[in-house]
């Protein structure tokens, strides 16, 4: 510690180099930050999902339709605490671009989720308006929508009446309050009753069942135990955590991590040789120096000691930077973007992995200079040789 | 007073810099090339190009010495590149394999609204509604070129994982095949009508496997809705069939309780087919239903993705671009300071600051220019073809394949000379400013 101003004093040796070859470590940090974040969210972003909730689905395909009276059954299941359902709407606001998850949702839906916070009074109108809808806090302030206003969707599975127009009265809006998962506020919801009696297609038909069981460890029992009540019917079900639905439909849209991990495989190539370079001609340039050093009692051991220290250094200031930008950044990005652009902010785990990885890059980086720093020998460094 | 000129000027050049990158990434290639031999000449045929020509010489044939710096110079550009064009190259893959599947000649006709097969719904008393509508081309048998058919999404397992992913089956009638002309049985035969039997795609043979997780092969029987299916042959298509499973559409719609179609395929008759039918169809109150061509309809799909992926790597891009500049920019200073006596010694027996500065900067666009072209190459030599697929819009998955155009190629040699001029100008500048004297007594 005690050579701290020492090391930052070589470090600072050459300023233009250093102030170069730190931002290009900042950079490398800050994508690494960002496409992290994004890799962990996508495969964990399940498990920070309710681990006590199941999805049911038919087993035929997801796009397949349930018969409604299931739900009575289902609760019948010891374990089973609450189970409602819901049916896709798959309705378009105004234009495809403004694509939001839209849905109908039985009675008790939004009980089963506790994370969203809805005032109770809203609720309640919810429940009690017939055409009554519930939306997500940022889906709401993206299209300027109020308590009060009706918003028309356009059917692209089930039309009314002949027609595609659908309108709906907003009641409600939800919250949820942590940060992480925004993007879950970019849902519309409405009454199944409503749309079982108004659509033209379909009559007790729902996509899926939402299950609250009493005790996260019996989650594989209750699942099969629902599984079984349709067995050998011509609706057979497939129950699974919320967690493994989630994780399997983000898998579908492609691999992700696959993606990620080659990007960075680049810039971390690029990034070892970049230091690694600018720590070799730092101590090039630092021959007779370091030859002085030793000269006046600094051991060979304290030599490699400072000149790796130096480059580990570099390298944790830059990464510790970069990272910091990521944080700084990404929950910028989704907030101007008012929801449309959602990323996560930085987790533990980036932080984590991003630290480890600044340690070993800095050691591996200063390893050769430090190597060499530390066999020099004194007589010909002094001389020039 | 000269700190603050010397500022000025800086800031000056860095504008000047940024009008000239944005100006150099719209530069089509004839432009590029015209710039290319305009440069050529003027090295070749004045003075200065030949006091330049001169200076870039001596400081290239330095270059092996300096090898460990400068290949930061190479690597870094290199990486970018690489990674640029592979996501770009995913883009592009993605797209040219829904595009492939629509043409002008054949249009699509869907409910009302519903956007994609999965929600589209076609009652059977609409079908011959349909195939009496102006506008339809006349197949061999004199009858109207139209296939109804039913899209079905049904589970299988994954080869990679053994997980379940949603596939497509299509249902088809016999009419299919004289409307998509491109789809060829590779392996085995067609299903026959009222059997439940299967063709599947080469795309889809690779992505999956039976549930006991053997590989398809002819004769493979699959469970489908409680009912045992049997593989007869696999089809090519290279397009986004390739990622479907086909069958007899009757049988598909009883099996899952099926009594309407989804999408009717129609050809076209002559050019201004698609205007007849969309006017016909208008004109019968019956038929509330969407046309449109196919390429129209698979473009369309592919629109939002394939943005997506463009924009995704043109930002991861442009981050890692600005990284290798600072690299660029610390390899180059160090060659200028290292050979600073050098250049000092060139400036004191004659030559001027402009062939020092185009002399440094050619250094390293060579440099540029080599590394653009690695990393051109591993994109392409690890990436063309590599096959990935994602969930399309009709909650199915779609296989496709990177494609690395040279397009995309020449694109990456673009932002490799771009990333090379902006780490090489400030270096060569330093190397014009020199003060002479100073530079020569120092050691």
């Amino acid at each position: 510690m005690k050579y701290l101003h020492l090391i930052w004093a070589a470090l600072f040796r050459s300023k233009t180099r250093t102030f170069l070859t730190l931002l290009s470590v900042i950079t490398a940090f800050l994508l690494f930050g960002m496409l992290d974040s994004v890799r962990v969210a996508f495969s964990s972003s399940a498990n920070v999902a309710g681990t006590n909730r199941l999805i049911t689905t038919s087993k035929l395909s997801i796009t397949q339709s349930l018969p409604y009276r299931l739900q009575s059954q289902i609760e019948s299941v010891p374990g089973v605490k609450k189970a409602s359902y819901a049916t896709w709407f798959g309705g378009i606001y105004q234009d495809p671009k403004n694509f939001f998850p839209n849905f109908a949702v039985g009675p008790g839906y939004m009980e089963l989720y506790p994370e969203y916070v809805v005032p109770p009074e809203q609720l309640k109108a919810f429940y009690a308006t017939q055409d009554g809808a519930i939306v997500g806090e940022q889906l709401a302030q993206k299209h300027g929508w109020k308590i009060g206003d009706t918003i028309p969707l356009q059917a692209t599975i089930f039309p009314t009446k002949g027609s595609n127009n659908w309108n709906f009265k907003l009641v409600a809006i939800y919250r949820v309050s942590d940060n992480k998962r925004k993007g879950e506020e970019n849902t519309l919801m409405f009454n199944w009753k409503y749309f079982d009696e108004a659509n033209d297609y379909i009559k007790g038909q729902v996509h899926w069942y939402v299950i609250d069981v009493a005790n996260a460890d019996q989650s594989n029992q209750v699942a099969q135990a629902i599984d079984k009540l349709s067995d050998n019917s011509d609706h057979e079900t497939k129950t699974q955590t919320e967690a493994a639905f989630n994780q399997a439909f983000f898998k579908q849209i492609g691999d992700i991590g696959m993606i990620v991990t080659s990007i960075m495989g680049a810039v971390f190539f690029t990034l070892l040789l970049l230091t690694g370079n600018t720590m070799a001609q730092a101590v090039r340039e630092r021959i007779p120096e370091l030859a002085v050093l030793k000269t006046i009692g600094f051991s060979n051991r304290s030599v490699l000691w400072l000149v790796l220290a130096e480059a580990t250094l570099l390298v944790v200031l830059g990464g510790l930077i970069g990272l910091g930008l990521a944080a700084l950044i990404m929950p910028g990005v989704s907030s101007a973007s008012r929801g449309l652009i959602q990323l996560p902010s930085v987790p533990a785990a980036t932080w984590g992995l991003g630290l480890a990885l600044m340690l070993i890059i800095g050691v591996v980086v200063g390893l050769l200079p430090a190597l060499r720093a530390m066999r020099l020998n004194i007589v010909d460094a002094l001389a020039g040789r | 007073m000269s700190r603050t000129r010397k500022w000025l000027g800086n800031t000056g050049v860095l504008l000047a810099l940024v009008a000239g990158l944005v100006v150099w990434v719209m530069l089509p290639w004839f432009a590029v090339l015209a710039l290319v031999i305009a440069l050529a000449l003027w090295l070749a045929f004045t003075r200065s190009g030949r006091l330049t020509l001169e200076a870039a010489r001596i400081g290239i044939s330095s270059l092996p010495q300096r090898w460990g710096a400068s290949s930061v110079i190479v690597v870094g550009i290199a990486g970018v590149v690489g990674v640029l064009v592979a996501m770009l190259a995913m883009g592009a893959g993605f797209e040219s394999t829904l595009k492939q599947t629509g043409n002008d000649s054949t249009a699509i006709i869907l409910r009302g609204g519903s956007q994609a097969e999965t929600n589209s719904v076609i009652t059977r008393d609409q079908v011959p509604l349909v195939s009496a509508l102006a506008g339809i081309a006349r197949g061999a048998d004199g009858r109207p070129a139209i296939s109804a058919e039913l899209s079905q999404v049904v589970n299988m397992v994954t080869r990679a994982d053994h997980t379940d992913a949603n596939a497509q089956l299509r249902g088809v009638g016999d009419a299919a095949w004289a409307l998509r002309p491109q789809v060829k049985i590779v392996e085995g035969r067609r299903f026959e009508p009222g059997k439940r039997e299967l063709i599947i795609g080469q795309g889809a043979r690779k992505q999956y496997v039976d549930q006991q997780f053997n590989d398809l092969k002819p004769g493979t029987q699959i469970e489908l809705a409680n009912q045992v299916w049997t593989v007869v042959g696999f089809f090519a298509s290279g397009d986004s069939h390739d990622s479907e499973l086909w069958a007899d559409v009757e049988t598909l719609g009883s099996t899952y309780r099926r009594s309407a179609y989804q999408s009717i395929t129609v050809k076209l008759d002559g050019k201004d087919g698609f205007n007849k039918l969309k006017a016909a169809m208008a004109a019968d109150p019956r038929l509330k239903l969407d046309v449109d061509t196919t390429q129209h309809y698979y473009a369309k799909q592919s629109e939002n993705l394939s943005r997506f992926l463009k924009v995704l790597g043109i930002v991861i891009g442009a981050i890692m671009a600005v990284g290798a500049v600072f690299g660029a920019l610390n390899t180059m200073y160090a060659a200028v300071a290292g050979r600073a006596r050098e250049i000092a010694t060139m400036r004191a027996i004659g030559f001027r600051g402009l062939p020092v500065v185009v002399a440094v900067m050619l250094e390293t666009m060579l440099l540029a220019l080599i590394g653009g072209l690695i990393g051109g190459l591993i994109a392409w030599a690890v990436f063309n073809g590599y096959s990935v697929s994602t969930l399309g819009n009709n909650f199915s998955q779609v296989m496709f394949q990177f494609k690395v155009s040279p397009e995309l190629l020449w694109n990456g040699i673009k932002w490799a000379l771009g990333i090379g001029l902006v780490g090489g100008l400030f270096p060569a500048l330093r190397a014009a400013r020199l003060p002479v004297t100073e530079a020569l007594r120092a050691a």
